[in-house]
């Protein structure tokens, strides 16, 4: 029998924070007292404080043996279809702890922070070479929060030509994000279906454009993997009746160096710094989602803007037409920082090299699987592929099952259950930094794991085997919902 | 490239079996009006070596402690990180892992955030949080939006002691809304003018900052009366949650919704982000809230275990009728606040905060005995406003020189206050430090 990367291991109990410690206990060093105390107003002051108290060794064991219960990247293979789990490099984690980074206050005059000002004003020139837009802003904290400055650009656009437009189309294929993004915006989605070949047509699009349509949201690729071949002509669609095209940069990782997003007729592209440009997701963030438009837009970007006069880096509010501030202060500047460095350290060729390397990647694993799962869309996919359980279904075998087996083989499962379109849909997206050998491992779980819904299907349903739970009761925990111990 | 694992085998082997005779070859979908045909123009690739000495270069440009001594807090404060936090927080597990949409190899997280939740929800007397949004500006502006979804009313009032970047933040999230944001005034005292409330109706919800922009503690529980009083709700802001280590906390004064920045809790400034917005309310909105919130259950063997829940407000599940878009938000600053709480303790956590309290009252003693007035008479947490001289630009300048950062400015934020500065004084700073500041700023 072949080995696989999963084996079982100790894998320690640990009680709640509060479950341990002793009232009196600290695990921090306080600086010492050098001033005398000062009366407080009684009416303003609380009595002690519901914490538990801990010494450090506490702290410390507490927290690694809940790192042990984690899963990351940097454990294994990380499959997760749009979610470009590619590695994430360390020498960057370095960098952004360097004291004049880490510690930076935001809101120093700009003599004195003329470092981060010039890292800022190069990214947004760096991101704008590759995705080939002309002006980018930093300032979104995450991709919705890109596609919220997307949809806020897109009505600023409008109402500067006196319009308020009420609806906006949104392909089928789309992440939630796109549309609640578009809701918040006051935009109504005009939801719109692929065609048989997994992409949008014009005809369709032609069909529900009036001159009540603020525009449209095109991921591409898409969220089947596939390239959206007609965004050009859509575009022409879209402007002719002066909508707008917004971009979800999500799956710009298939194609650095190879596509130029500007020729495609986008207005308005967000990027995930946390997707393509390699910075880590945190177990759910701090991401970064940059926002990059065509020329027409730059006069109502995001204030303040970092701007370069005479060698001189500094911040400017001086744009009247903004849609404003989206962050406290000027975004995720840690997160800027790793993309930044992660640019730097790859140069052109291998950025390029990259979207080759994971839409090779893909298709490989398409390739070698297409005979083991169901697979919708049979023709050349970008950077991810998604089948579903349509063959398992016979045995009973859902996509749940075959995801939590993943886990026992030592995987992270794909996404699963989407894009909605494809029913029970199992999205892989193994990025560029996994080897064919490791790529092998993963297709040879695969198949293992639907012979063995042949012969004892139940392996699947009771799976996971070996991590610290079972399958979790997630009905109760909506019904009487328990968010604080 | 060492990013890259891909030999010239493993390249050609591959493209055997996917058909493709070459990498070019794979994107022939991709039409040739969407193409770039030239190289990228980026800088060459660079070694690690020479990658380290620009970043070093660009960060030494930077002021920052201990080097300069920075009396400026306004929503970043610098704070002492115990080395532990970093260390914990930098296990690849913790770092290298997704949104825990697989809660059986993901209990790392899940419990780490339930626990972060929960000691939220202690510290702000509320009996929900969730696990984290962007920052304390895009909090306030989502628990805006959820008073408007709770109560179906169109108008906010928010107090203008409030960051006014925050503000700035509420006005972009309600532009394109229907709905209206209305400002209250300060009083000289430096707290909120509450009197307008009397003649506002159909008001969704009252939102006041305490410690408020100013540095001064507003009276939350008459606010919260005065709230009430019009059936709207309450939401307290912060940008310091160090304060409640120290002071009543907002839920023990008739808050509905609490919200802010969480960056003082052992996350490092970084120039404004990554930051965290900590959003808790009352567990009868807890539908209506916007962002992830982790929930305990049991596996089916009957183990205690952690999943994401009630996503069915969520946009994966809801998309546009979901309660906010947000998705990616700010999960390792969320658990560097819990571990950040844990070192400190409910013990700790108060004699910190009573040493912040004790050493922003030495300086302002010392400046009032110096002569300088202090502009607003309530009390204060560890920050408030000074009034210096009129020809103090210079002295700001100068103070610069000598590597002091002598406080913010507020004339750019509030014209009325010229000659008005907000310092603040964190446990970082010693008594020395403020002496030289006085020293200084006399001379």
């Amino acid at each position: 029998m072949k080995e696989y990367f999963a084996t079982t291991g100790l894998n320690l109990n640990e009680p709640l924070l509060w479950e341990r410690g002793k009232k009196g206990r600290c695990g921090f060093s306080l600086p010492r007292r050098d001033v005398d105390s000062y009366p407080l107003d009684e009416e303003l002051a609380d009595r002690e404080l519901n914490l538990p108290d801990l010494s450090e060794f506490e702290i410390i064991r507490h927290y690694t043996r809940l790192s042990q219960w984690n899963f990351g990247l940097d454990t294994g293979m990380y499959p997760l279809g749009s979610c470009t789990m590619k590695y994430n490099p360390k020498i960057n984690e370095k960098l952004a702890g360097l004291n004049g980074f880490a510690g930076a206050h935001p809101l120093l005059p700009a003599t004195l922070s003329q470092g981060a000002l010039k890292l800022m004003v190069q990214l947004e020139r760096f991101l704008a070479e590759i995705t080939g837009m002309d002006a980018v802003s930093l300032q979104p904290a995450a991709g919705a929060q890109g596609e919220l400055t997307g949809m806020l650009l897109i009505y600023t656009y409008h109402k500067m030509k006196g319009q308020r437009r009420s609806k906006i189309i949104v392909p089928d294929t789309a992440h939630g994000t796109n549309p609640a993004s578009a809701a918040l915006c006051g935009y109504r989605p005009v939801p719109v279906e692929s065609t048989e070949q997994g992409i949008l047509s014009p005809s369709s699009i032609d069909k529900v454009m009036d001159e009540d349509t603020a525009g449209i949201m095109v991921t591409n690729p898409n969220t089947l993997g596939l390239f959206e071949e007609n965004l050009k002509r859509i575009a022409e669609i879209v402007h002719a009746k002066d909508g707008l095209v917004y971009g979800d940069g999500a799956n710009m990782n298939a194609i650095m160096g190879i596509v130029d997003m500007g020729k495609t007729g986008v207005d308005v592209l967000h990027l995930n710094l946390h997707k393509t440009f390699s910075t880590p997701h945190g177990g759910g963030g701090p991401g970064s989602g940059p926002v990059c438009v065509r020329k027409h837009l730059e006069p109502f970007l995001p204030v303040p803007r970092v701007i370069e006069e005479n060698g001189k880096y500094l911040l400017s509010d001086d744009f009247p037409h903004s849609v404003g501030e989206l962050h406290a202060f000027y975004g995720n500047f840690g997160v800027m920082l790793k993309a930044y460095c992660y640019i730097l350290s790859m140069g052109p060729g291998n950025l390029k090299k990259a979207s080759q390397l994971a839409v090779l990647n893909a298709n490989y694993i398409k390739e070698m699987l297409k005979d083991t799962f169901y697979l919708p869309y049979d023709r050349p996919c970008m950077h991810e592929c998604v089948f579903s359980d349509r063959l398992q279904r016979d045995q009973k075998i859902l996509t749940l099952d075959i995801a939590k087996r993943l886990m026992d083989y030592g995987f992270h499962p794909p996404t699963i259950y989407f894009p909605l379109v494809v029913n029970g849909a199992i999205m892989i997206e193994p990025t560029e930094t996994e080897s064919k050998e490791e790529l092998d491992h993963f297709i040879e779980a695969c198949k293992t794991i639907v012979k063995e819904a042949e012969q004892d299907p139940d392996l699947l349903r009771q799976a996971p085997k070996y991590c610290k739970v079972k399958r979790m009761d997630e009905t109760e925990a909506a019904r009487q919902p328990c968010l604080t111990g | 490239m060492r990013y890259l694992p891909h030999t010239d085998e493993d390249i050609a082997s591959m493209l055997e079996t996917v058909g493709a005779g070459s990498l070019d070859e794979l994107f022939k979908d991709i039409p040739e009006s969407c193409r770039r045909h030239e190289e990228l123009h980026l800088p060459e690739a660079m070694t690690e070596w020479e990658l380290n000495d620009l970043m070093l270069d660009l960060s030494k440009s930077m002021a920052t402690s201990p080097e300069y001594k920075v009396f400026m807090g306004a929503g970043s404060y610098e704070h002492h990180i115990p080395a532990t936090v970093p260390y914990l927080l930098g296990r690849s597990e913790f770092v290298t892992s997704y949104t825990p949409y697989q809660p059986e190899m993901s209990q790392g997280t899940l419990q780490g955030i339930y626990e972060y939740q929960t000691l939220v929800a202690r510290l702000l007397g509320m009996e929900a949080a969730n696990a984290s949004l962007y920052d304390g500006a895009s909090a306030l502006a989502e628990a805006l939006l959820m008073a408007i979804r709770i109560t179906r009313r169109k108008k906010v009032a928010i107090s203008s002691l409030i960051h006014p970047m925050y503000r700035q933040v509420v006005r972009t999230y309600f532009e394109p809304t229907d709905c209206q944001v209305l400002e209250l005034p300060y009083l000289e005292n430096g707290r909120t003018d509450l009197s307008p409330l009397k003649d506002m109706s159909e008001i969704a919800a009252v939102a006041v900052q305490s410690p408020n922009f100013f540095g001064c503690i507003e009276d939350l529980q008459d606010t919260g009366k005065r709230t009430h009083e019009k059936e709207a709700l309450f939401i307290t802001c912060f940008t310091e949650p160090l304060a409640y280590g120290l002071l009543k906390n907002p839920g023990s004064q008739g808050a509905d919704i609490a919200c802010g920045e969480g960056q003082s809790f052992g996350i490092p400034p970084s120039f404004g982000g990554p930051a965290l917005g900590m959003l808790a309310s009352r567990m009868k909105y807890v539908r209506k809230m916007p962002g992830r919130l982790v929930g305990m259950t049991k596996d089916k063997e009957g183990r205690r275990g952690f999943v994401l829940t009630l996503s069915t407000r969520e946009q994966h599940i809801r998309r546009e009728k979901a309660t906010s878009n947000i998705c990616t938000n700010s999960s390792l600053c969320a658990l560097a606040a819990a571990m950040y709480m844990a070192s400190l303790g409910g013990s700790g956590l108060g004699e910190l905060a009573r040493l912040n309290y004790d050493k922003s009252e030495y300086l302002k003693e010392k400046l009032r005995k110096a002569g300088f007035r202090i502009s607003f008479q309530s009390a204060t947490f560890n920050e408030f406003v000074v009034e210096f001289p009129e020809n103090f630009t210079a002295t700001y300048k100068l103070l610069l020189d000598k590597k002091i950062v002598a406080g913010l400015p507020l004339k750019p934020f509030y014209p009325e206050l010229m000659n008005h500065y907000l310092l603040c004084v964190t446990e970082v700073r010693t008594r020395e430090e403020m002496d030289d500041l006085v020293r200084e700023v006399k001379s």
